[in-house]
């Protein structure tokens, strides 16, 4: 059974999807996808600790087709550090669901939400335990048709659900192309699409013009996935008409995700020490980052909706993890794997937080939330929780992930970005207080909506805030984990901890 | 003269592949209706499918299908495996575009992306 | 009691007493009644420690590998808890007086974060390293913040703003780069006696590494980064006295003298010259500051500009980089420390006796409030530097440590500077007990006794350290 797990990690929500779709009844599909997430986040812990454990990478072999004639899946310290993000958020998201889906979704619609939603969360794990570069392609495609179905979903609520979802499919889809196009051309040049067999076989053939214009697509084809700056116009507007749980699943784990497989076949595929692989796309990645991390957080601060809002924050955010890609160490790889976890913690935590307000008010904007602070203390508390780790407040993971983010800068000298990172964070500031200060400081202006909050629509948010928190008290051996995902990568004889 | 053309007769699919890439990735990106965006998609990952299945064509191979003599030549069947499973997701993804422009219709009254923009930045407003 | 357990007190016994607040919220008495008890062993506590020899080491939790939250009482941070340790418990009687006299709100929620900020201080002063340390510094923003903001009317949130925009911008901004730099240069983050830059760095980058430290706490109020202390005036008077006399602006200082001493080392400084232009920078601060203190008719906005200028002497005395001056500086804290929070208090103890916000309301009132202006004189006198009184000491060093430097225009600002304190101090006192009085108010009406008690006892502290200055003289080599 155990040496199983790899596959059954991806398999279970697979299957469960249909399940879901066919019983009829609200509950039913909500308990199968409760169980079902609940499942594959014990199997991706379980798989965490048996990595950690062995110290090695496990490849699992489907059909006992080995490499490069079969798929492998492959978990290594980065996969099994990403995994449980994903798997983790998954169930959190799902606890939260019930409520915020009974709110917001039309209760003939939710047998194929959660139907949907389960397949979202199979595309990405499956992206993750992938080795096999086309494969991931087609999970990157079960993740995103059935995340432009959710988004479309909150047209019941707001109809610029549908337009936003639109453009996401047609974003989405060029997104994938490229990164078909692509691995085309490295299939053409190397004659295989296994990741490790790629990896061996590059060398061969660099220098030519075919693995550049292969490099661009890929690469391309990621940052629109990623939503990295300028790519990044389909997030907005697909995070803030989508349903609150949706919001809260994907901004916590959609673009890490590509995060993620960006890292797996630039580092993985190509490596660092590729020519020209450091100087033309590192130094892209370091700029767009840069200037993604202050084109989000200006655009965060003028903000007034709330999911937008964040949404927007989470363009600079995705900066961030670029910069720590972009800077082509060890160290930088860590910063980004770190910030990768500890922002899917911290903005689940405000998604779900403001996705409970938004299903009662229907909207969450600054209007709403004024003088909420004594109305709904709790959820107001993890939104100050939330938005103080955003800052990179200490004692909040996002301190420790900006602290590793900038210590890989120093090492390679940059100080100018350094600095930049720092401005760029305390501008974080702007924006997370003033909603603060309106929650806490002000009047709740007269005919405001009553809102109220129970504990089963706070905990799920406050699940986050105590992970936000304890891995901002006592990060190391997410470090340790951090880095030795890092080191799948870059070997730890190049960049000193 | 033929040093210059064999370049590119030789490779003449690849060529065909490029123009069809850019006419579908213009009719995505310059098309306002979104049924011809979706049409533009289309084209543009059709253009993909002929660059994989040209690339696993094999001078004087047949189609991979066992035929029991050793001496035949086969194609790459790989790629065209790679392709059916394409082709499903392009069929699904233009399933779910559809889905969604016949609701957009439905809830705005056009397919145009310039009148939706419009209406959403009344809403805006008024909101 | 061993000195860890001391550590564990002094950090511990300010949470209780938030704890407890909040337990206590609907009994005042019982509420307020253990803040003030809890804060009286606190000073025991701060007491015994600053009697214990040094070494003691106390490790928390490792946040990362090699970063981790330390506490390392060395003879500046023992000292630095001494003095808020003393003023916590004056300071919250004062309180609970000022709150019931002046009948603010929501007192149960200013008791909370006052104890929270205490705690966030003795972390400051407590402090084994520099990561400590930032964690605490930025918890003691956050912490004061509600406090600043009390009141909720406008005026208080826009100063909030300014408060929280200045102190977190420029804490991340600079003093976190600053941070990551040492990290990154030195490989630690430990304070050690002597610095741990020395061999490590260019001395070319010694300035601008300081610059980053020194214009980074913003809590140091070194100008053009002051604009956030007169802003935070418009929180409740207590706030006023402890937080911006004493436990944010000295935590700020304490910072730049703790830096400069265990992280950069006196010797290292003084061989490079990199602490040389902030020499002129904190001469610039201390005389504009004065200026402008004269300029301003509100005590409060007066004090509070005093308190930037005063800030200057010890930025000062850590730029002069000799062990003297470094005294000087740290002497300083505990001197200034007393004198300010007894101005405060007196300002708070005319607005709530007699509603009286501004200096040209107030002739004739010295003889209507005998017992606060006498401490007035007294604090005033201390902190121009006029002996027997604490502040004639710490200037005293502080000019003996410009003379071995052979900064003579230093020593030229020195006593400019306290010719303008006596000029704007001394208005204060004359007005009070010499000019004629513009109210009539016949007899005595002094504040209540539970915030009369606090100030004569730190009024008289200030003559008290005159003569225990021995206690307080550290020794940083030399």
């Amino acid at each position: 059974m155990m040496q199983h797990l790899p596959i059954l990690q991806v398999l279970l929500p697979l299957l469960a999807a249909p399940f879901a779709a066919m019983l009829r009844g609200r509950d039913v599909a909500w308990g199968i996808a409760f169980i079902t997430t609940g499942t594959a986040f014990l199997i991706s812990i379980a798989l965490f600790l048996e990595q950690r454990a062995l110290g090695t990478t496990m490849v699992y072999e489907l059909g006992n087709w080995a490499a490069p004639i079969g798929i492998v899946y492959v978990i290594d310290a980065a996969s099994a550090l990403v995994l449980p993000v994903i798997s983790g958020v998954g169930f959190i998201a799902t606890l939260a669901a019930r409520q915020l889906v009974a709110a917001e979704i039309d209760p003939r619609d939710h047998s194929l939400f959660y139907a949907a939603w389960l397949l979202t969360i199979a595309g990405m794990l499956g992206q993750v335990t992938t080795g096999d570069a086309f494969n991931i392609f087609v999970f990157l495609e079960i993740s995103s048709l059935s995340a432009y179905a959710l988004v479309a979903m909150g047209s019941g609520r707001d109809r610029r659900a549908l337009p936003a979802a639109f453009n996401y499919l047609i974003l989405g889809t060029v997104g994938a192309t490229f990164y078909v196009i692509g691995l085309g051309l490295l299939y053409m040049l190397t004659g295989t699409l296994n990741l490790a067999d790629l990896a061996e076989r590059l060398p061969q053939v660099e220098e030519t013009r075919a693995v550049f214009t292969a490099m661009a697509f890929i690469a391309l084809g990621l940052f629109l996935k990623m939503a990295l700056f300028p790519l990044h116009f389909w997030l907005v507007p697909a995070y803030a008409h989508a349903p609150s749980a949706v919001t809260a699943l994907m901004a916590s784990t959609a673009t890490k995700v590509s995060v993620y497989v960006l890292i797996r076949l630039i580092f993985g595929v190509f490596g660092v020490e590729f020519p020209g692989l450091a100087d033309a796309v590192g130094l892209a990645i370091l700029t767009l980052g840069i200037a993604g991390a202050f084109v989000g957080t200006l655009a965060a601060i003028v903000e007034t909706d709330l999911k937008k809002l964040f949404a927007q924050s989470s363009i600079a955010q995705l900066g961030y993890m670029a910069i720590g890609i972009g800077a082509m160490s060890a160290t930088g790889l860590a910063a980004a794997f770190l910030h990768l976890f500890n922002h899917a913690l911290m903005k689940g935590a405000l998604f779900l937080a403001i996705g409970m307000i938004a299903a009662q008010a229907g909207r969450a904007t600054m209007g709403t939330i004024q003088g909420a602070g004594k109305q709904i203390p709790i959820t107001m508390t993890a939104i100050l929780f939330g938005g103080l780790a955003l800052i990179g407040v200490p004692l909040t993971a996002g301190f420790i992930s900006k602290v590793y983010l900038v210590r890989a800068l120093l090492e390679q000298n940059f100080w100018l970005l350094a600095g930049l990172t720092f401005i760029s964070s305390a501008l974080a500031l702007a924006y997370v207080w003033k909603i603060i200060e309106a929650a806490w400081l002000q009047p709740r202006p007269a005919g405001a909506p009553e809102l109220s909050e129970t504990a089963s629509q706070y905990v799920p948010a406050w699940i986050m805030v105590f992970a936000t928190l304890g891995f901002g008290i006592y990060a190391t051996p997410l470090v340790e984990a951090a880095f030795a995902a890092a080191h799948v990568f870059i070997p730890s004889t190049m960049g000193a901890n | 003269m033929s040093a210059l053309l064999d370049p590119i007769l030789g490779q003449w699919n690849y060529y065909l592949v490029i123009v069809l890439m850019m006419i579908g990735f213009y009719a995505v990106i310059a098309r306002g209706n979104m049924v011809k965006k979706i049409v533009g998609l289309n084209i543009f990952q059709t253009s993909v499918f002929m660059l994989y299945i040209s690339m696993g064509k094999v001078a004087n191979g047949t189609a991979p299908i066992l035929t029991g003599d050793p001496n035949t030549v086969y194609s790459n069947p790989l790629p065209h495996v790679l392709i059916l499973t394409a082709i499903v997701v392009g069929v699904s993804t233009t399933a779910v575009g559809y889905a969604l422009i016949i609701r957009i219709q439905e809830s705005f009254g056009s397919i145009e992306d310039d009148d939706i923009i419009a209406m959403l930045d009344d809403e805006e407003e008024t909101s | 009691m061993s000195a860890e357990n001391l550590i564990y007190a002094l950090l511990g016994l300010p949470l209780l007493a938030s704890a407890l607040v909040l337990v206590f919220r609907n009994q005042p008495n019982l509420r307020d009644g253990q803040a003030v008890l809890l804060g009286l062993l606190s000073a025991a506590a701060a007491f015994q420690l600053y009697l214990l020899p040094t070494g003691a080491s106390l490790t928390l939790v490792e946040l990362a590998p090699g970063l981790t939250l330390t506490f390392t009482p060395e003879p500046l941070g023992k000292l630095f808890a001494l003095v808020a340790g003393t003023l916590w418990p004056l300071a919250t009687l004062y309180t609970i007086g000022y709150m019931r006299g002046a009948k603010e709100k929501n007192h149960t929620r200013f008791m909370f974060f006052y104890a929270v900020a205490i705690h966030a201080t003795m972390g400051i002063a407590l402090s084994g390293n520099l990561l400590t340390l930032f964690v605490f510094y930025e918890m003691l923003t956050f912490s004061t913040y509600p406090l600043v903001t009390h009141k909720g009317d406008e005026a208080a949130l826009k100063a909030g703003r300014v408060y929280l925009g200045i102190l977190v911008s420029s804490s991340i901004v600079f003093l976190l780069f600053g941070v990551l730099g040492v990290w990154a240069m030195a490989g630690t983050l430990d304070f050690v006696s002597g610095g741990i830059l020395a061999s490590k760095i260019d001395p070319f980058y010694v300035p601008p590494l300081l610059a980053l430290f020194a214009f980074g706490i913003g809590k140091a109020a070194l100008m053009p980064l002051h604009r956030w202390l007169p802003a935070a005036m418009v929180a409740p008077t207590p706030v006023s006295a402890l937080l911006h006399a004493v436990a944010v602006v000295k935590a700020g200082v304490f910072t730049v003298l703790k830096v400069s001493v265990y992280i950069f080392g006196i010797d290292f400084l003084k061989e490079t010259g990199g602490s040389e232009w902030l020499v002129w920078v904190a001469s610039f601060s201390i005389l504009a500051a004065s200026i402008v203190a004269m300029t301003k008719t509100n005590l409060k906005a007066r004090l509070a500009y005093s308190t930037v200028s005063q800030l200057g002497y010890i930025v000062m005395g850590a730029a002069l980089a000799t062990p003297l001056a470094a005294s000087g500086a740290a002497l300083h804290i505990a001197a200034h420390g007393a004198g300010k929070i007894t101005l405060f208090f007196c300002a708070g103890a005319i607005y709530v006796a007699h509603h009286l916000t501004d200096i040209k309301d107030m002739n004739g009132l010295g003889r209507t409030m005998p017992i606060t202006y006498g401490a007035f004189a007294l604090a005033a006198l201390s902190i121009i530097g006029v002996p027997p009184l604490a502040g004639a000491w710490s200037k005293f060093m502080l000019m003996g440590g410009a003379l071995d430097n052979g900064y003579l225009v230093v020593l030229g600002v020195l006593m400019v500077s306290s010719l303008l304190n006596l000029v704007y101090l001394g208005e204060i006192v004359i007005r009070g007990f010499f000019a004629a009085p513009t109210h009539k108010i016949i007899g005595i009406k002094e504040a209540p006794v539970a915030m009369l008690i606090p100030l004569s006892i730190t009024a008289l502290l200030s003559l008290a350290l005159f003569f225990a200055v021995d206690l307080l003289i550290l020794d940083f080599g030399g």
